[in-house]
């Protein structure tokens, strides 16, 4: 009876989810209400974790309770100590959780909220939760060593050092496209540049407070400095508002970019307890904290989706990147539907706490699912603003113009009818001077939030602080992520500089480091001035890139997953990594491919330049360029990120290679051939 | 399962409790966020290696923080 009972309540849930997708997918004409996008996502994930996640664990990879996890294996009271799964779990979250999946759903939003709404939820179900959850289960089995020295245990040493290189060569696409992301939202922006810079002097008085006068005291000190936080977004409407304090905070994009470049450097450079350390915690709190209230928000509030459920650029054509759907729409939501940077944080520090095998379900699968429920938000976020606001934000003034009037002019011209006082008016909401031309996801994703989070919270007057709410909250980690990052690039750098010269290897020697510092954020530093002055907004070229890389990654993690299966010769179950290994390479080859070779400029490196030389070549200046020299840089840049992109399609194909190899040897052994540790039971009482 | 023992054995008051409470809550916060336990490496060390001195708990917080931080490893950035 209880069982029967049951069934019943699962195939209820199953019907909701079905029902209200149908409603999201089917409307034409009228709006509908954003809650059933979340009601049909919740639906479809809670089905999947319940059924595929529990078929995974049981029959793929047979987790077993009674196995000894290295939390207790190697117990140290530091970085092996078994944990508690809800605490384990949060701590997961916090650690895969940035803002990558806040972005490639706003981005993938001009196809319509439909397409990018079934890729998160078919991906985040097929390959995402399961690539987190079985690279975890395989850093568990094996003393939770990291990615890299799994490749290298259980492909090789060669495809072990590719995957190292490709892995530093993503860093610096993301550091450039993230460092983009800010420079976009804070350009001519007094209050959200003010904002922002004042969670440095914030975080150093967190720094300093958390080491010499409270130590430790991490509630505490977060509590302060998220009020400091919250004065400094009022604090900023002032500054706004002043005739003299505004242009002091109002940069454009190249001097935007030369302090990025600095903090970089020196943020980098500096001890983690002063800046690192504090900026994190506020940031995850900060995030948690906003996701809460976002969803609160979305539930409470219901918004209407304004943005059709597709557009008329599902075939292409699109202003806010170039391509059609497939490939570039799973190059484009890479985080929130299945992230290859995970797969460094499921072999990090996570199974080195997980106190049970059993419990890398919930933390490996649950944990990404949570994740994508976050990209659903922002894909909530961006369609309940009017189209025509979406696309004033999000596309590039070569295309559309500089002025409310014709970029109005144009966007209606799409079929999305909006007024130049409609625009005006929104930055005016808003407390910016203009709205236009703020591709990246940040700025359209604050703009949504802050839609939501006025009729929540506060009223229309508040429009203007929810903004900067949102900006500070997603410039917050992506700061970190710069700073982290940077670090994580050099020790990287370091690495692989040690095969030429071992005196480079020292990460304590100050020249080596200042020397692998420098060369690091002179990489991504590139790249971000490259997509600051590029005329069609950057984001245009790096997002793509960053996708395609972010995607090669997680089609190593699960190439590894796949070739794991097969030497423990449950091979019979290898489709479940197979199949989403085999759309990822799909997926990423094509796009690479069309992003090189593609006759069409818009979308093809080569193409573009091209034209550019031949341009050039007969002596002709082609707008939006100013000069032959200006022209010169687009061609050698083009050049060089369809290099970039051979590199990245090359080293996944290396990995194939490798593994198909591996795959050969493991089918021919008679045997299990992988290099788990041997079973050891789980102690009867714990130690 | 966690090693989350409370030291304090005392009989819980009222207010007590809500101390407790609130430390249990912080305690679990700082973990989230990838700051240790200091108590459970305290129980740890006094269970496992007696004879050696333990951190104290702001050398055990640099420790954590270095070691988290000072890697290049531990959050994901994107």
């Amino acid at each position: 009876m209880n069982s029967l009972l049951k069934k019943l309540l699962w195939l209820a849930l199953a019907l909701l989810g079905a029902g209200a997708l149908a409603i999201v997918a089917l409307a034409r004409g009228e709006a509908v209400s954003a809650l059933w996008v979340v009601v049909a996502a919740v639906c479809i994930m809670v089905i999947a974790y319940r059924f595929y996640s529990l078929f995974i664990a049981n029959r793929v990879l047979g987790l077993d309770p009674a196995r000894r996890t290295p939390a207790y294996a190697h117990n140290d009271g530091l970085d092996y100590v078994p944990t508690n799964r809800y605490v384990l779990f949060g701590h997961h979250f916090a650690a895969i959780a940035g803002a990558g999946p806040l972005v490639g759903p706003v981005l993938a939003a001009q196809m319509g909220y439909l397409p990018g709404l079934l890729w998160l939820l078919v991906g985040v179900v097929f390959a995402g939760a399961v690539q987190d959850f079985v690279v975890l289960f395989i850093s568990v089995r094996r003393d939770g060593r990291s990615l890299g020295d799994l490749v290298r245990q259980e492909i090789g040493a060669f495809p072990g050092l590719v995957a190292h290189f490709g892995t530093f060569l993503i860093m610096i696409i993301l550091l450039a496209v993230l460092a983009l992301i800010v420079v976009k939202a804070l350009i001519n922006s007094p209050w959200g540049t003010f904002t922002v810079a004042m969670t440095i002097p914030v975080a150093l008085f967190m720094g300093i407070y958390l080491r010499y006068i409270r130590p430790g005291r991490i509630g505490e000190v977060s509590a302060i400095g998220f009020v400091l936080l919250m004065l400094s977004v009022l604090a900023g409407q002032w500054v706004f508002n002043s005739p003299t304090l505004a242009p002091m905070f109002s940069f454009d994009g190249r001097s935007l970019t030369w302090i990025l470049l600095f903090y970089g450097a020196v943020a980098s450079i500096m001890p983690v307890w002063l800046l690192l350390a504090p900026r994190d915690y506020l940031s995850t709190f900060l995030k948690i904290g906003t996701i809460i209230v976002l969803a609160i928000g979305v539930v409470a509030i219901g918004p209407p989706l304004q943005m059709p459920a597709l557009s008329r650029f599902v075939a292409g054509g699109g202003p806010v990147w170039a391509g059609s759907l497939f490939p570039f729409l799973f190059i484009t939501i890479a985080c929130g539907a299945v992230s290859g940077f995970h797969a460094l944080i499921a072999s990090g520090t996570t199974p080195k706490m997980l106190d049970n095998e059993r419990n890398a379900r919930f933390i490996g699968y649950g944990g990404m699912v949570a994740e994508s429920m976050v990209g659903v938000m922002a894909l909530v976020a961006a369609s309940v603003i009017h189209p025509g606001v979406y696309f004033a934000m999000n596309s590039p003034a070569a295309l559309v113009g500089t002025t409310p009037d014709a970029v109005a002019q144009a966007v209606s011209n799409w079929g999305f009818v909006i007024t130049p006082d409609a625009l005006t008016q929104m930055a005016h909401d808003v407390g910016e001077k203009t709205i236009l031309a703020r591709a990246g996801g940040a700025p359209t994703l604050a703009v949504g939030m802050a839609f939501i989070l006025k009729q929540l919270i506060g009223g229309p007057r508040m429009m203007g602080f929810w903004y900067h709410f949102a900006i500070l909250f997603e410039a917050l980690f992506i700061l970190t992520a710069v700073d982290a990052g940077t670090r994580a690039g050099r020790f990287m750098l370091q690495d692989l500089l040690g095969y030429i010269s071992p005196r480079l290897k020292r990460t304590e020697s100050f020249p080596a480091n200042i020397l692998a510092t420098l060369l690091t954020v002179g990489a991504w530093g590139y790249f971000l001035y490259q997509g600051v002055v590029d005329p069609l907004g950057g984001i245009n070229t790096l997002w793509p890139l960053f996708g395609i890389s972010n995607q090669m990654l997680a089609a190593i993690a699960l190439l590894l997953c796949t070739v794991v299966l097969f030497k423990m010769k449950r091979q019979r179950y290898a489709w479940v990594t197979i199949m989403p290994t085999l759309w990822l390479l799909v997926c990423t080859l094509t796009a690479g491919w069309q992003k090189i070779f593609s006759a069409d400029v818009k979308l093809g490196f080569l193409a573009h330049a091209a034209k550019y030389q031949a341009a050039i070549d007969a002596g002709q200046l082609l707008a939006p360029a100013s000069s032959l020299q200006v022209m010169g840089r687009i061609v050698f840049n083009d050049r060089l990120d369809a290099a970039l992109c051979a590199l990245f399609m090359a080293v996944v194909a290396i990995l194939a290679v490798y593994s198909l190899a591996a795959i050969r040897r493991a089918l021919l052994a008679r045997g299990p051939t992988t290099h788990e540790i041997p079973f050891v039971p789980m102690a009867p009482t714990v130690p | 399962m966690s090693e989350q023992r409370l030291i304090d054995l005392r009989p819980a008051g009222q207010g007590r409790r809500l101390k407790r409470l609130v430390r249990i809550a912080g305690r679990t916060f700082g973990q989230v966020i990838g700051l240790p336990d200091y108590e459970a490496y305290l129980a740890h060390h006094r269970a496992n290696h007696p004879e050696e001195p333990a951190m104290t708990r702001e050398a055990f917080y640099r420790n954590r923080q270095q070691a988290r931080f000072g890697s290049g490893q531990g959050r994901c950035c994107c």
